[in-house]
């Protein structure tokens, strides 16, 4: 199998991740449960792994990185323990259902939520976060790569315009976290969401949020802590304020190999590995009749992403095609993010998504092109 | 059980918080180790950092120095 759906979840891992989580399972007790070496082992490595993310995102403090099994559930807890009724808050078309779900259930409770628009192609309107700016605007949240045309947002632009009327920021780098920059100090993010088995390799079920200091966040869950047992209430403190019950100290400590990977190959790498083979497969595709690819490719940095389509067929029935056929895997259909799709004009045909990792060679990029050449000449 | 002796007991408001503590110690060479908290600071749960009572100083210091997020600092005969 040619994979290509590394967007939906890297695979493979690097080299260490699976041993680590391997080792992880045969010798952890459980974090801040106890004092013996093997809680204290699974201790030591989800603290560690804080650690690597606070380094990685630029987050001052290594225990404002709090662990949760994925993005959609750090997007939940920044989203809904930040904002409320009273509040209006600005956001996009390119947002996944992780960020629009929580949006849409605040809004029915009273909450004021307007998007910035996309265009056909999927290119923001940059002048509409002014426009739709009003005296009661708490907050921006945004994704920081769109998940079905891998177009960036500039999160230097929209850190800046949140700094500048004072409004939070709460982003979701879920399809760039480990691959492009992000430093929470510099462009002025209060809350990162992040996911740890797409652009960050390590294993699903592992995620979370690194938090801004001074930032009060309403816990999302409350529960077993390992901490201040006769508090009826949740501890107050970073991370246990966001963290109840048993965290995933198995997947942590893969996520952990998967830092160090990405730390010893260089996000810079990693980064041009990906964006070169993903305009490779663009260049190929984008002349061939009755391909319609989506998104800006105007701009050289962009997520490795070609969400196509050939001619009207079902994008359903091409991504069958092509794991049946040709043994590549790619993801058809609404990809969760259904106001880009109507932007695009593809809510009906829904598209055909190639998405790339460092793990991807050029013979695998080129066999794809390949493979929609002949899908085209047989249209 | 063994003989009891006078510690110098760190305790934390979360286990990141003993973490930091573990790692700043060993980083500086400062001893002690992680224990359950006794119950004469408090009956709930979670760890501490047990260091032996002359090393008070150091442990101070670095709790200082490295900015560590602790609750509070005891002479306890342990």
């Amino acid at each position: 199998m040619i994979y290509l759906d590394n967007a939906a979840t890297t695979r493979p891992k690097p080299p260490g991740v699976a041993e680590a989580v391997t080792a992880a399972m045969l010798s952890y007790g459980n974090s801040g449960r106890g004092t013996h070496e093997d809680a204290l082992a699974a201790s030591r490595t989800i603290f560690g792994v804080r650690r690597q993310l606070a380094d990685l995102l630029g987050c001052m403090r290594p225990d404002h990185v709090c662990f949760t099994p994925n993005s959609t559930q750090a997007l939940n807890i920044a989203i809904s323990g930040l904002l409320g009724p009273g509040d209006h808050i600005i956001s996009t078309d390119l947002e996944h259902n992780s960020v629009l779900r929580p949006l849409y259930r605040l809004r029915q409770q009273g909450t004021a939520v307007d998007f910035v628009p996309a265009d056909r192609n999927g290119r923001l309107d940059w002048g509409a976060f002014e426009r739709l700016l009003r005296p009661d605007t708490r907050a921006v949240v945004c994704t920081h790569a769109s998940n079905l045309t891998g177009d960036l947002v500039d999160i230097d632009w929209v850190g800046e315009f949140c700094h500048t009327h004072g409004l939070l920021f709460i982003l979701d780098a879920s399809q760039t976290a480990g691959v492009f920059p992000i430093d929470m100090e510099k462009q002025h993010i209060d809350v990162v969401c992040f996911t740890g088995h797409k652009s960050l390799l390590g294993p699903q079920g592992t995620g979370g949020l690194c938090v801004r200091e001074g930032l009060d966040i309403r816990p999302f869950a409350v529960g077993g802590t390992g901490v201040q047992s006769f508090s009826e209430t949740q501890p107050a403190e970073y991370p246990t304020r966001l963290e109840a019950g048993t965290l995933n100290s198995h997947g942590l400590a893969g996520l952990g190999a998967a830092l160090d990977f990405l730390e010893q190959t260089g996000l810079e790498t990693i980064r041009a590995h990906e964006t070169t083979l993903a305009r490779r497969f663009y260049e190929t595709i984008r002349t061939l009749p009755g391909v319609t690819v989506y998104g800006d490719f105007g701009k050289a940095e962009r997520a490795p992403i070609v969400a196509l389509n050939i001619a009207e067929l079902d994008s359903s029935a091409v991504s069958d095609e092509l794991a049946e056929r040709f043994g590549i895997a790619t993801r058809p259909g609404a990809h969760c993010a259904p106001r880009l799709h109507r932007a695009l004009g593809t809510e009906d045909q829904g598209a055909v998504r190639f998405s790339w990792s460092y793990f991807n060679t050029e013979a695998e990029t080129d066999a794809a092109a390949e493979a929609i050449r002949t899908l085209v000449s047989e249209v | 059980m063994r003989e009891r002796e006078e510690r110098c007991i760190v305790t934390f408001r979360t286990t990141t918080g003993a973490m930091a503590m573990e790692r700043a110690c060993k980083a500086a060479g400062v001893p002690g180790r992680l224990i359950p908290v006794p119950r004469t600071i408090t009956a709930g749960c979670g760890m501490c950092w047990s260091a032996p009572t002359g090393a008070r100083e150091a442990v101070e210091k670095l709790v200082m120095e490295e900015h560590l997020m602790i609750d509070g600092i005891y002479a306890i005969i342990l």
